[in-house]
């Protein structure tokens, strides 16, 4: 009998933990979420931007075309999800993407969403409309597409030069919003209207920007925040102190770094922190194009000098990826194996064997013990840019190399690189979808405004083209890995490790999902939710 | 008096005009302008598309025109328009005035009422144990920087009240809001008031051992009125001109606790605008600053004459 009452019991017991379960689960309206925002963005337009500092705060204004499962943390063709089409078709040669798109849908100041909204976006990014972008940073997205167009308010047609998968993934980043014709690109950098989760309140520069829940938002019920309030605080130490503080619910996306998460984590232990890839490699840019790196055996030598690990133990206490130029797996979709990358000249685990090989090389250049190639390192006045940088100069050391940090500021970086106008450069590439047309083209083709190496090899760009018209996911990821290992063998802009971040928030704050191969496409927070 | 009073504020204009050319032509020797800053910030350079922007900023114009298009808008009370907000510059700058001025002026208020009576404890009770004391605490004021007296409150007010004084724009009660200035006033007062007590010191060390002080003890007077009516009056004309200076200096101690406590002053915005090479409004506010600093020495040499009675701005 009495084990027939503890039975009872441990089954009510246990009925009751599954209901309470059940209904801290179930998702509360209402609250405003308080981030800390790293720095004041130039201005609101997605668009016109070019770094996530306008992605995290605006993108929860907007919809896009299709966008990445929110809640997978990993962007990959399989987590592509409809939002303003409702579905999509491919033609049969694959050189048409026709979407349907959703009836109903208001923008927030209350007209109607419809297909010719879509045109107006992108032959705004085309360069195609009279009115134009201030700036078009991903303009070159778009070069195999021919034309938008609409087919009835509800459809819109992709017309391409050729197949290009990979154009759905450039239509789900958080760069790409669907902007109203009836706005001026103007009024978007100071008051964007979305048909998104939030409405945009305002935006004080160096001060705050604030969003308001969007009530006649087309996805019903959603989103379950009343706002969310970003609160401008550049200095890195204050901001971290108040979200120990609890004046902030959550850090700013992937900006706490891995030193300073142990910081957090001692002072906040209920703190819930992630790290995942930025998908932001930190590489080599060499000027290729004059004395002394146009020889090819120094610039291999240099390749092989580094030790890519001893970056990662300095700089992330080893938590950071040694990769090619597509983001490494697990998470990246498209990197290469660990097996084959291994295989490239400086990857293999030898450091010091790999040191000799580079040695001679310079030796048969002309260089060794005692005749020192002198060279100036340039970079960009970041410690994330700076800080390696360093670390670069004292492993060229090992090969006859004697590097001196030339620290440039930032207005003068990109000009200065993009005049050749420097012999050794470290720099950072940021990549905001994890997908190889984006990163190909922008950074190797040749006369490719980012090319910042000039390198020009003809054969590879019919590779990319190559890759980039296969359907087959399978076909085109071996496609991808032999064109990363020749780019990595070229020594076209060596790769030192891909970077990794922390994020942190207050354990009542639910739903939110850090993407691990991009920092710019996770942000629209519409079933984000206060546990208070 | 009055023709002193004209050519002291004549004086003031060339100055002004003279800072004007400065500004402007030191802004355009820096490196880079907006246009390069954008387009850095995105990563490439497409010469067209940077032509077209610069056109549109009216940075393609010869230096000369846009001075004077800078000027001639100034005394129309035109301060243009922000190339990083669109918005004209005057609303951005407006509202940022108020809260540096209430934090410099907290500032100047907390440096004169702690330094000039513990420079006056430190003087009279000179060689105790309290002076030494006092002149530890004046000392460090000055060897510490602001920032870092700034974090070191902020970490501190973390790890022993779970609070951190920040800036808040909506106070709940008027203790917060007294709290969101005073304490980075008192971080960046600090060295101020530290400067304020040294001076004070040494100052009044050299009038209490003038005669007319022994004279008026010998009449019998009080501590209270000797040290505070007759001593301290006379040695408060080098405080004045240091608490005048400081005034000027502020600004320059106010950029780095604006940053550190978050708060959205003139101070830290003009940073921000210098990074991003925001010339109508570095433009404006330097001559905001220096408007400010000239009136502040002005305000100091008209305070010579309240003081002391001997000075006479004679024609």
């Amino acid at each position: 009998m009495r084990s027939v009452w503890a039975l009872a019991a441990t089954a009510a017991l246990s009925l009751l933990a599954f209901s309470t379960m059940t209904l801290a689960a179930e998702p509360k309206q209402g609250g405003i979420l308080r981030i800390y925002h790293r720095d004041s963005p130039a201005n609101a337009s997605i668009l016109e931007g070019a770094t996530y500092s306008v992605n995290v705060p605006f993108m929860g204004v907007f919809n896009n075309l299709v966008i990445y499962d929110q809640h997978i943390a990993q962007n990959s063709p399989d987590t592509l999800r409809p939002e303003l089409a409702e579905s999509w078709s491919w033609s049969s040669d694959n050189k048409k993407l026709t979407f349907k798109l959703r009836q109903g849908v208001k923008w927030h100041d209350g007209k109607p969403f419809t297909s010719a909204d879509v045109k107006c976006t992108f032959d705004l990014l085309m360069g195609k409309s009279q009115q134009k972008l201030r700036q078009n940073p991903r303009k070159a997205w778009y070069s195999e597409v021919n034309d938008v167009t609409p087919n009835g308010d509800f459809e819109v047609s992709f017309d391409l030069k050729r197949p290009q998968p990979s154009l759905l993934a450039m239509l789900a980043s958080g760069y790409t919003p669907i902007y109203p014709c009836h706005v001026s690109p103007a009024d978007m950098r100071t008051h964007p209207i979305g048909t998104g989760p939030y409405k945009f309140v305002e935006f004080k520069a160096n001060e705050s920007i604030k969003l308001t829940r969007n009530p006649d938002y087309w996805k019903k019920g959603l989103p379950y925040l009343d706002g969310i309030e970003y609160t401008i605080i550049p200095n890195r130490s204050t901001a971290i102190l108040a979200f120990v503080a609890g004046k902030f619910d959550m850090t700013f996306p992937t900006h706490i770094t891995i030193p300073l998460l142990k910081d957090i984590k001692s002072q906040a232990p209920n703190a819930v922190c992630v790290v995942e890839p930025t998908n932001v490699s930190t590489n080599i840019i060499v000027n290729s194009s004059s004395p002394p790196f146009d020889n090819i055996d120094i610039r291999r030598a240099m390749s092989l000098a580094l030790d890519r690990k001893a970056f990662i133990d300095i700089l992330f206490e080893g938590q950071a990826d040694i990769g090619g130029t597509m983001l490494p797996p697990p998470q990246g979709i498209w990197g290469m194996p660990k097996d084959k990358l291994e295989t490239i000249p400086g990857y293999g685990p030898d450091v010091n064997a790999n040191r000799e090989e580079a040695k001679k090389l310079m030796q048969k250049a002309g260089y060794g013990p005692d005749k020192h190639l002198a060279v100036k390192v340039s970079t960009r006045n970041l410690a994330e840019y700076r800080d390696p940088a360093v670390i670069l100069i004292d492993q060229l050391k090992s090969i006859y190399i004697d590097g001196e940090l030339d620290v440039v500021e930032t207005a003068n970086w990109f000009p200065k690189v993009a005049r050749k106008d420097y012999m050794l450069g470290l720099n950072l590439t940021g990549n905001s979808v994890d997908d190889p047309d984006q990163s190909f083209y922008e950074n190797y083709s040749c006369g490719s405004e980012r090319n910042y190496t000039n390198y020009c090899n003809k054969e590879i760009e019919k590779l990319f083209d190559v890759q980039s018209q296969e359907i087959d996911i399978n076909k085109r990821k071996q496609l991808v890995w032999d064109i990363d290992k020749k780019l990595q063998e070229d020594v076209a802009r060596p790769i030192i490790f891909h970077a990794r971040a922390g994020t942190c928030w207050q354990p009542y704050v639910k739903g939110i999902t850090i993407m691990s191969n991009s920092s710019y496409n996770g942000f629209r927070y519409e079933d984000v939710w206060l546990d208070k | 008096m009055f023709a002193y009073l004209v050519r002291r504020l004549f004086l003031m204009l060339v100055t002004l005009f003279g800072i004007s050319v400065v500004i402007f032509f030191l802004l355009r020797i820096v490196p880079g302008n907006i246009v390069d800053i954008l387009f850095a910030a995105a990563g490439y350079v497409d010469p067209a598309d940077k032509v077209d922007l610069e056109k549109q900023l009216g940075i393609d114009q010869p230096l000369v025109m846009q001075y004077l298009h800078w000027i001639g808008g100034l005394l129309h009370g035109d301060l243009g328009y922000s190339y990083v907000s669109e918005k004209p510059a005057l609303q951005e700058i407006l509202p940022r005035i108020p809260i540096t001025a209430r934090l410099a002026g907290l500032a100047l208020l907390f440096s004169a009422s702690i330094g000039i009576p513990l420079g006056v404890l430190s003087a009279v009770k000179q060689g105790t144990r309290l002076d030494y004391a006092l002149r530890v605490v004046s000392l460090s004021g000055l060897s510490l920087p602001s920032f870092w007296l700034g974090l070191l409150i902020l970490t501190a007010a973390v790890a022993m009240f779970g609070e951190i004084p920040i800036f808040n724009p909506n106070p709940r009660t008027w203790l917060e809001a007294f709290a969101t200035y005073a304490v980075p006033a008192a971080a960046v007062g600090f060295r101020s008031a530290a400067l304020t007590m040294r001076i004070t010191r040494s100052s009044m060390l050299e009038v209490l051992r003038q005669d007319y002080i022994r004279t008026a003890r010998a009449k019998g007077a009080s501590d209270a009125a000797v040290n505070y009516h007759h001593a301290l009056k006379n040695a408060i004309l080098p405080v004045i001109t240091v608490i005048g200076i400081e005034a000027a200096f502020l600004i320059g101690g106010l950029i780095v606790t604006e940053t550190v406590f978050n708060i959205p002053g003139v101070a830290r915005f003009l940073v921000e605008a210098i990074r991003w090479r925001d010339y109508p409004i570095v433009q404006n506010l330097v001559m905001l600053i220096a408007v400010v600093v000239v009136s502040a020495n002005f305000v100091v040499d008209m305070l010579y004459a309240v003081f002391d009675p001997r000075i006479r701005y004679t024609d």
